[in-house]
Protein backbone atom coordinates (compact mmCIF):
# COMPACT_ATOMS: atom_id res chain seq x y z
CA UNK A 1 0.00 0.00 0.00
CA UNK A 2 1.10 3.07 -1.20
CA UNK A 3 1.83 6.23 1.11
CA UNK A 4 -0.74 9.03 -0.40
CA UNK A 5 0.41 12.87 0.12
CA UNK A 6 -2.64 15.16 -1.60
CA UNK A 7 -0.81 18.53 -1.59
CA UNK A 8 -2.96 19.65 -4.86
CA UNK A 9 -4.03 22.99 -4.57
CA UNK A 10 -2.06 24.20 -1.94
CA UNK A 11 1.43 26.17 -2.66
CA UNK A 12 4.73 26.16 -1.16
CA UNK A 13 6.20 25.14 1.42
CA UNK A 14 2.82 23.37 2.02
CA UNK A 15 3.65 20.32 -0.39
CA UNK A 16 7.26 20.12 0.60
CA UNK A 17 5.85 20.70 4.80
CA UNK A 18 3.53 17.72 4.19
CA UNK A 19 5.93 15.36 2.06
CA UNK A 20 8.92 15.90 4.67
CA UNK A 21 6.43 15.06 7.48
CA UNK A 22 5.39 11.64 5.32
CA UNK A 23 9.11 11.18 4.50
CA UNK A 24 9.74 11.52 9.01
CA UNK A 25 6.70 9.18 9.02
CA UNK A 26 7.01 5.74 6.86
CA UNK A 27 11.13 6.19 7.13
CA UNK A 28 11.55 4.04 4.15
CA UNK A 29 9.26 3.05 1.19
CA UNK A 30 7.28 4.53 -1.32
CA UNK A 31 5.28 7.42 -1.10
CA UNK A 32 2.99 9.49 -3.54
CA UNK A 33 2.88 12.88 -3.88
CA UNK A 34 0.27 14.68 -5.74
CA UNK A 35 0.57 18.15 -6.76
CA UNK A 36 -0.61 20.58 -9.37
CA UNK A 37 1.97 23.50 -9.76
CA UNK A 38 5.73 22.93 -11.41
CA UNK A 39 6.94 25.20 -8.30
CA UNK A 40 5.65 22.43 -6.07
CA UNK A 41 7.06 19.49 -8.02
CA UNK A 42 10.56 20.96 -8.39
CA UNK A 43 10.22 21.64 -4.41
CA UNK A 44 8.74 18.31 -3.56
CA UNK A 45 11.97 16.81 -5.88
CA UNK A 46 14.27 18.74 -4.19
CA UNK A 47 13.23 18.23 -0.87
CA UNK A 48 13.01 14.24 -1.18
CA UNK A 49 17.01 14.53 -2.77
CA UNK A 50 18.26 15.77 0.38
CA UNK A 51 16.52 13.48 2.85
CA UNK A 52 18.24 10.71 0.70
CA UNK A 53 15.15 9.65 -1.05
CA UNK A 54 14.72 9.12 -5.46
CA UNK A 55 12.22 10.66 -7.31
CA UNK A 56 11.11 7.13 -9.19
CA UNK A 57 8.71 8.74 -11.56
CA UNK A 58 6.78 11.66 -12.25
CA UNK A 59 3.50 11.15 -14.08
CA UNK A 60 1.57 14.09 -15.43
CA UNK A 61 -2.48 14.24 -14.57
CA UNK A 62 -5.07 15.91 -15.87
CA UNK A 63 -4.58 18.29 -12.51
CA UNK A 64 -0.89 18.53 -12.17
CA UNK A 65 1.27 15.42 -11.51
CA UNK A 66 1.92 12.49 -9.57
CA UNK A 67 5.35 11.67 -7.88
CA UNK A 68 6.50 8.52 -6.88
CA UNK A 69 9.36 8.64 -4.38
CA UNK A 70 11.09 5.64 -3.32
CA UNK A 71 14.22 4.75 -0.64
CA UNK A 72 15.26 1.16 -0.28
CA UNK A 73 15.42 0.25 3.46
CA UNK B 1 11.45 19.41 -19.95
CA UNK B 2 14.25 20.32 -17.93
CA UNK B 3 13.96 23.87 -16.00
CA UNK B 4 17.12 24.90 -16.37
CA UNK B 5 16.36 28.06 -14.34
CA UNK B 6 14.88 25.64 -11.38
CA UNK B 7 18.72 24.35 -11.01
CA UNK B 8 21.23 26.43 -8.64
CA UNK B 9 23.21 27.60 -10.90
CA UNK B 10 19.85 28.75 -12.79
CA UNK B 11 18.78 30.73 -9.59
CA UNK B 12 22.16 32.08 -9.14
CA UNK B 13 22.04 33.12 -13.00
CA UNK B 14 18.58 35.26 -12.32
CA UNK B 15 19.47 36.80 -9.53
CA UNK B 16 22.70 37.76 -10.54
CA UNK B 17 20.80 39.65 -14.14
CA UNK B 18 18.28 40.95 -12.23
CA UNK B 19 21.13 42.67 -9.51
CA UNK B 20 22.86 43.97 -12.79
CA UNK B 21 20.18 45.79 -13.44
CA UNK B 22 19.02 46.49 -10.03
CA UNK B 23 22.33 48.64 -10.20
CA UNK B 24 21.88 49.57 -13.92
CA UNK B 25 18.03 50.73 -13.57
CA UNK B 26 19.86 53.77 -11.26
CA UNK B 27 21.93 54.53 -13.57
CA UNK B 28 19.65 55.31 -16.01
CA UNK B 29 17.01 57.32 -13.65
CA UNK B 30 15.86 55.01 -11.09
CA UNK B 31 16.17 56.49 -7.64
CA UNK B 32 19.29 55.52 -5.53
CA UNK B 33 18.99 52.14 -3.94
CA UNK B 34 16.36 51.72 -5.60
CA UNK B 35 16.70 49.99 -9.26
CA UNK B 36 14.04 47.63 -8.30
CA UNK B 37 11.90 48.20 -4.81
CA UNK B 38 8.51 46.46 -5.14
CA UNK B 39 6.73 48.06 -2.02
CA UNK B 40 7.90 51.40 -3.29
CA UNK B 41 7.27 50.91 -6.95
CA UNK B 42 3.47 49.58 -6.20
CA UNK B 43 3.20 52.80 -3.54
CA UNK B 44 4.41 55.21 -6.39
CA UNK B 45 2.02 53.62 -8.61
CA UNK B 46 -0.79 53.82 -6.32
CA UNK B 47 0.04 57.71 -6.10
CA UNK B 48 0.03 57.76 -10.08
CA UNK B 49 -3.41 56.91 -9.86
CA UNK B 50 -4.26 59.55 -7.45
CA UNK B 51 -4.86 57.02 -4.51
CA UNK B 52 -2.51 58.72 -2.58
CA UNK B 53 -1.34 62.14 -2.97
CA UNK B 54 1.94 62.58 -1.94
CA UNK B 55 3.73 64.00 -4.76
CA UNK B 56 7.05 63.10 -4.09
CA UNK B 57 6.22 59.35 -4.85
CA UNK B 58 3.61 59.76 -7.84
CA UNK B 59 4.75 57.42 -10.87
CA UNK B 60 2.93 54.39 -12.62
CA UNK B 61 6.09 51.86 -12.61
CA UNK B 62 6.73 50.11 -15.96
CA UNK B 63 8.75 47.83 -13.86
CA UNK B 64 5.39 46.55 -12.11
CA UNK B 65 3.38 46.19 -15.47
CA UNK B 66 6.48 44.31 -17.13
CA UNK B 67 6.92 41.50 -13.95
CA UNK B 68 3.17 40.71 -13.85
CA UNK B 69 3.35 40.58 -18.36
CA UNK B 70 6.10 39.12 -18.21
CA UNK B 71 5.80 36.02 -15.98
CA UNK B 72 2.47 36.09 -17.92
CA UNK B 73 4.13 35.46 -20.77
CA UNK B 74 6.73 32.83 -19.31
CA UNK B 75 3.42 30.70 -17.72
CA UNK B 76 1.61 30.35 -20.91
CA UNK B 77 5.35 29.83 -22.91
CA UNK B 78 5.91 27.07 -21.10
CA UNK B 79 2.53 25.71 -19.76
CA UNK B 80 2.37 26.51 -16.38
CA UNK B 81 0.12 28.49 -16.78
CA UNK B 82 -2.73 28.08 -13.88
CA UNK B 83 -5.65 29.82 -13.56
CA UNK B 84 -6.55 29.39 -9.58
CA UNK B 85 -8.56 31.31 -6.99
CA UNK B 86 -9.88 30.94 -3.12
CA UNK B 87 -7.37 30.25 -0.84
CA UNK B 88 -8.18 33.00 2.12
CA UNK B 89 -8.21 35.96 -0.41
CA UNK B 90 -9.30 38.56 2.02
CA UNK B 91 -6.60 37.04 4.51
CA UNK B 92 -4.06 37.35 1.73
CA UNK B 93 -5.53 41.35 1.07
CA UNK B 94 -5.27 42.24 4.89
CA UNK B 95 -1.94 40.43 4.70
CA UNK B 96 -1.02 42.43 1.48
CA UNK B 97 -1.81 45.52 3.63
CA UNK B 98 0.10 45.03 6.52
CA UNK B 99 3.54 43.97 4.40
CA UNK B 100 2.92 47.15 3.08
CA UNK B 101 2.84 49.00 6.62
CA UNK B 102 5.79 47.52 7.16
CA UNK B 103 7.93 47.81 4.44
CA UNK B 104 6.98 51.76 4.28
CA UNK B 105 8.12 52.21 7.96
CA UNK B 106 11.17 50.46 6.87
CA UNK B 107 11.35 52.20 3.63
CA UNK B 108 11.59 49.35 1.39
CA UNK B 109 10.47 45.87 0.37
CA UNK B 110 13.49 42.77 0.66
CA UNK B 111 14.78 43.44 -2.96
CA UNK B 112 15.25 47.06 -1.82
CA UNK B 113 16.73 46.29 1.67
CA UNK B 114 19.59 43.80 0.09
CA UNK B 115 20.02 46.57 -2.44
CA UNK B 116 20.28 49.04 0.15
CA UNK B 117 22.80 47.06 1.42
CA UNK B 118 24.54 46.16 -1.48
CA UNK B 119 25.06 50.58 -1.95
CA UNK B 120 26.52 50.99 0.83
CA UNK B 121 23.39 51.87 3.32
CA UNK B 122 24.42 50.35 7.09
CA UNK B 123 20.63 50.92 8.27
CA UNK B 124 19.82 48.13 5.67
CA UNK B 125 21.33 45.31 7.80
CA UNK B 126 18.92 46.36 10.51
CA UNK B 127 16.03 45.74 8.20
CA UNK B 128 17.00 42.44 6.88
CA UNK B 129 17.68 41.58 10.54
CA UNK B 130 14.04 42.05 10.61
CA UNK B 131 12.96 40.77 7.99
CA UNK B 132 15.03 37.56 8.64
CA UNK B 133 13.11 37.21 12.32
CA UNK B 134 9.68 37.96 10.67
CA UNK B 135 10.51 34.88 8.46
CA UNK B 136 12.01 33.24 11.50
CA UNK B 137 8.26 33.64 13.12
CA UNK B 138 6.06 32.71 10.36
CA UNK B 139 8.41 29.49 10.05
CA UNK B 140 7.36 28.70 13.34
CA UNK B 141 3.44 29.38 12.77
CA UNK B 142 4.31 26.71 9.45
CA UNK B 143 5.86 24.22 11.59
CA UNK B 144 2.45 24.26 13.51
CA UNK B 145 0.05 23.48 11.05
CA UNK B 146 -0.42 27.01 9.83
CA UNK B 147 -2.45 27.18 6.33
CA UNK B 148 -4.35 29.37 4.09
CA UNK B 149 -6.00 26.13 2.49
CA UNK B 150 -5.95 24.92 -0.93
CA UNK B 151 -7.16 27.28 -3.91
CA UNK B 152 -9.03 25.67 -6.55
CA UNK B 153 -8.58 25.65 -10.56
CA UNK B 154 -10.66 28.06 -12.01
CA UNK B 155 -11.58 29.45 -15.35
CA UNK B 156 -8.45 31.06 -17.82
CA UNK B 157 -10.36 34.09 -17.50
CA UNK B 158 -9.58 34.64 -13.89
CA UNK B 159 -6.18 33.88 -14.26
CA UNK B 160 -6.16 36.77 -17.26
CA UNK B 161 -7.63 39.71 -15.33
CA UNK B 162 -4.84 40.67 -13.47
CA UNK B 163 -1.98 40.46 -16.22
CA UNK B 164 -5.00 42.39 -18.44
CA UNK B 165 -5.70 45.34 -15.44
CA UNK B 166 -1.68 45.74 -15.95
CA UNK B 167 -1.94 45.97 -19.73
CA UNK B 168 -4.79 48.41 -19.34
CA UNK B 169 -2.39 50.28 -16.80
CA UNK B 170 0.13 50.51 -19.78
CA UNK B 171 -2.24 51.35 -22.15
CA UNK B 172 -3.60 54.24 -19.79
CA UNK B 173 0.07 55.24 -19.44
CA UNK B 174 0.81 55.51 -23.41
CA UNK B 175 -2.00 57.47 -23.57
CA UNK B 176 -0.93 59.85 -20.77
CA UNK B 177 2.75 59.99 -20.49
CA UNK B 178 4.62 62.13 -18.57
CA UNK B 179 5.12 66.05 -19.92
CA UNK B 180 8.33 67.98 -18.21
CA UNK B 181 7.30 69.80 -15.22
CA UNK B 182 4.11 68.97 -15.52
CA UNK B 183 2.39 67.15 -12.17
CA UNK B 184 -0.73 65.47 -14.04
CA UNK B 185 -1.41 64.46 -17.42
CA UNK B 186 -4.74 63.19 -18.17
CA UNK B 187 -5.94 60.86 -15.15
CA UNK B 188 -2.27 59.91 -14.04
CA UNK B 189 -0.18 61.60 -11.73
CA UNK B 190 3.58 62.57 -11.76
CA UNK B 191 6.09 63.82 -9.07
CA UNK B 192 7.94 66.42 -10.45
CA UNK B 193 10.02 66.07 -7.43
CA UNK B 194 11.00 63.72 -5.13
CA UNK B 195 11.79 60.11 -5.53
CA UNK B 196 8.92 59.57 -7.85
CA UNK B 197 10.19 61.69 -10.44
CA UNK B 198 13.66 59.64 -10.36
CA UNK B 199 13.24 56.84 -13.24
CA UNK B 200 14.40 54.94 -16.06
CA UNK B 201 12.67 56.06 -19.38
CA UNK B 202 9.39 54.47 -19.57
CA UNK B 203 10.55 51.72 -22.63
CA UNK B 204 13.69 50.45 -20.29
CA UNK B 205 11.82 50.49 -17.30
CA UNK B 206 9.28 48.35 -19.23
CA UNK B 207 11.78 45.86 -21.20
CA UNK B 208 13.49 45.51 -17.82
CA UNK B 209 10.56 44.89 -16.33
CA UNK B 210 9.32 42.13 -18.58
CA UNK B 211 12.86 39.99 -18.75
CA UNK B 212 12.60 40.28 -14.53
CA UNK B 213 8.87 38.97 -15.01
CA UNK B 214 10.13 36.32 -17.17
CA UNK B 215 13.22 34.95 -15.53
CA UNK B 216 11.36 35.09 -12.16
CA UNK B 217 8.65 32.94 -13.12
CA UNK B 218 11.00 30.25 -14.47
CA UNK B 219 13.27 30.53 -11.51
CA UNK B 220 10.86 31.08 -8.50
CA UNK B 221 13.05 33.66 -7.34
CA UNK B 222 11.94 34.60 -4.51
CA UNK B 223 13.46 36.63 -1.45
CA UNK B 224 11.19 35.31 1.65
CA UNK B 225 11.22 31.86 0.07
CA UNK B 226 14.99 32.12 0.26
CA UNK B 227 15.48 32.71 4.20
CA UNK B 228 12.37 30.54 4.95
CA UNK B 229 13.36 27.64 3.39
CA UNK B 230 16.89 27.68 4.88
CA UNK B 231 15.03 27.94 8.08
CA UNK B 232 12.48 25.99 7.73
CA UNK B 233 14.37 22.84 5.30
CA UNK B 234 17.43 23.87 5.54
CA UNK B 235 17.39 24.35 1.90
CA UNK B 236 19.62 26.84 0.73
CA UNK B 237 18.09 26.62 -3.06
CA UNK B 238 16.56 29.96 -3.26
CA UNK B 239 18.93 31.74 -0.80
CA UNK B 240 21.79 30.88 -4.15
CA UNK B 241 19.47 33.37 -5.84
CA UNK B 242 19.29 35.67 -3.22
CA UNK B 243 22.87 35.84 -3.02
CA UNK B 244 23.69 36.27 -7.01
CA UNK B 245 21.30 39.39 -6.95
CA UNK B 246 23.06 41.24 -3.80
CA UNK B 247 27.05 40.10 -4.83
CA UNK B 248 25.71 41.31 -8.80
CA UNK B 249 24.12 44.54 -7.67
CA UNK B 250 27.51 45.22 -5.02
CA UNK B 251 29.92 44.61 -7.73
CA UNK B 252 27.66 46.72 -10.12
CA UNK B 253 27.60 49.57 -7.49
CA UNK B 254 31.59 49.27 -7.41
CA UNK B 255 31.51 49.59 -10.90
CA UNK B 256 29.11 52.19 -11.43
CA UNK B 257 30.53 54.55 -8.24
CA UNK B 258 27.37 53.90 -6.77
CA UNK B 259 28.57 52.78 -3.30
CA UNK B 260 28.77 54.60 -0.69
CA UNK B 261 28.73 53.53 2.60
CA UNK B 262 27.61 54.79 6.01
CA UNK B 263 24.44 54.79 8.19
CA UNK B 264 23.98 58.74 7.51
CA UNK B 265 22.56 60.88 4.67
CA UNK B 266 21.73 57.75 2.81
CA UNK B 267 19.03 57.83 -0.26
CA UNK B 268 15.10 57.70 0.99
CA UNK B 269 16.18 56.28 4.47
CA UNK B 270 16.44 56.48 8.11
CA UNK B 271 18.31 55.83 10.57
CA UNK B 272 15.81 55.12 13.36
CA UNK B 273 17.16 51.62 13.89
CA UNK B 274 14.20 49.76 15.92
CA UNK B 275 11.82 50.99 13.45
CA UNK B 276 13.81 49.60 10.52
CA UNK B 277 14.15 46.36 12.24
CA UNK B 278 10.78 46.18 13.89
CA UNK B 279 8.83 47.62 10.26
CA UNK B 280 11.16 44.37 8.36
CA UNK B 281 9.87 42.20 11.12
CA UNK B 282 6.01 42.87 10.26
CA UNK B 283 6.85 42.44 6.47
CA UNK B 284 8.75 39.52 6.85
CA UNK B 285 5.90 38.13 9.03
CA UNK B 286 3.31 38.90 6.78
CA UNK B 287 5.01 37.43 3.41
CA UNK B 288 5.83 33.78 5.37
CA UNK B 289 2.48 34.04 5.90
CA UNK B 290 1.35 35.09 2.67
CA UNK B 291 4.23 32.33 0.99
CA UNK B 292 5.84 35.00 -0.95
CA UNK B 293 7.84 38.40 -1.04
CA UNK B 294 6.47 41.33 -3.12
CA UNK B 295 8.03 40.08 -5.88
CA UNK B 296 7.09 37.07 -5.99
CA UNK B 297 3.42 37.76 -5.72
CA UNK B 298 3.45 39.71 -8.74
CA UNK B 299 4.95 36.82 -10.82
CA UNK B 300 2.24 34.28 -9.36
CA UNK B 301 -0.20 36.90 -10.01
CA UNK B 302 1.49 37.13 -13.61
CA UNK B 303 0.89 33.00 -13.83
CA UNK B 304 -2.82 32.54 -12.98
CA UNK B 305 -2.83 33.22 -9.39
CA UNK B 306 -5.59 34.86 -8.15
CA UNK B 307 -4.98 34.88 -4.49
CA UNK B 308 -1.46 36.63 -4.84
CA UNK B 309 -3.60 39.29 -7.43
CA UNK B 310 -5.22 39.89 -4.40
CA UNK B 311 -2.40 40.37 -1.76
CA UNK B 312 -0.82 42.87 -4.80
CA UNK B 313 -4.29 44.81 -3.99
CA UNK B 314 -4.12 44.40 -0.17
CA UNK B 315 -0.37 46.24 -1.01
CA UNK B 316 -1.93 49.22 -3.15
CA UNK B 317 -4.51 49.48 -0.34
CA UNK B 318 -1.94 49.78 2.55
CA UNK B 319 0.39 52.76 0.63
CA UNK B 320 -3.02 54.46 -0.25
CA UNK B 321 -2.94 54.28 3.30
CA UNK B 322 0.44 55.01 4.51
CA UNK B 323 0.43 58.16 2.17
CA UNK B 324 -2.94 59.23 3.02
CA UNK B 325 -2.87 58.85 6.89
CA UNK B 326 1.26 59.73 7.62
CA UNK B 327 2.29 56.06 8.26
CA UNK B 328 4.98 56.12 5.64
CA UNK B 329 8.31 57.13 7.22
CA UNK B 330 10.56 59.49 5.28
CA UNK B 331 14.29 60.60 5.77
CA UNK B 332 13.07 61.80 8.86
CA UNK B 333 12.03 58.84 10.23
CA UNK B 334 8.95 56.53 11.30
CA UNK B 335 5.93 58.44 12.48
CA UNK B 336 4.06 58.25 15.20
CA UNK B 337 0.87 57.07 12.99
CA UNK B 338 3.25 54.30 11.41
CA UNK B 339 4.27 53.17 15.04
CA UNK B 340 0.37 52.76 15.92
CA UNK B 341 -0.15 50.75 12.54
CA UNK B 342 2.81 48.67 13.08
CA UNK B 343 1.32 47.68 16.59
CA UNK B 344 -1.73 46.75 14.69
CA UNK B 345 0.02 45.20 12.08
CA UNK B 346 1.72 42.41 14.47
CA UNK B 347 -1.86 41.60 16.64
CA UNK B 348 -3.39 41.16 13.26
CA UNK B 349 -0.54 38.63 11.92
CA UNK B 350 -0.36 37.12 14.67
CA UNK B 351 -4.15 36.36 15.18
CA UNK B 352 -3.80 35.29 12.21
CA UNK B 353 -0.76 32.88 12.41
CA UNK B 354 -2.92 31.12 15.47
CA UNK B 355 -6.29 30.90 14.30
CA UNK B 356 -5.35 29.62 10.86
CA UNK B 357 -4.24 26.33 11.69
CA UNK B 358 -5.28 23.21 10.66
CA UNK B 359 -4.05 19.69 12.00
CA UNK B 360 -1.44 18.57 9.25
CA UNK B 361 -2.61 16.69 6.58
CA UNK B 362 -0.99 14.03 5.33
Amino acid sequence: MNQLVDARGLSCPQPVIMTLNKIKEVKEGEIVVLVDTETARENVSRAANSKGWTVADIQPEEEGHRLTLKKEG
Amino acid sequence: MKNVFATKWGIVLTGGIIGILAALLQLWGNPANMGICVACFVRDATGALGLHRAAVVQYLRPEILGFVLGAFVAAYLFKEFRPRAGSAPLVRFVLGFFSMIGALVFLGCPWRALLRLAGGDWNALLGLLGLAVGIWIGTIFLKKGFNLGPARKTYSAVGWIFPLIMAGLLVIMLLNPQVAGQDKNGVLFYSIEGPGSLHAPLIISLVVGLGIGFLAQRSRFCTMGATRDLILFKQPHLFFGLIGFTAAAFIMNLILKQFNPGFTGQPVAHTMHIWNFAGMVLAGLAFTLAGGCPGRQLFLSGEGDSDAAVFVIGMVAGAAFAHNFGLASSAAGATSGGITALIIGFVVCLLIGFTMREKMRA
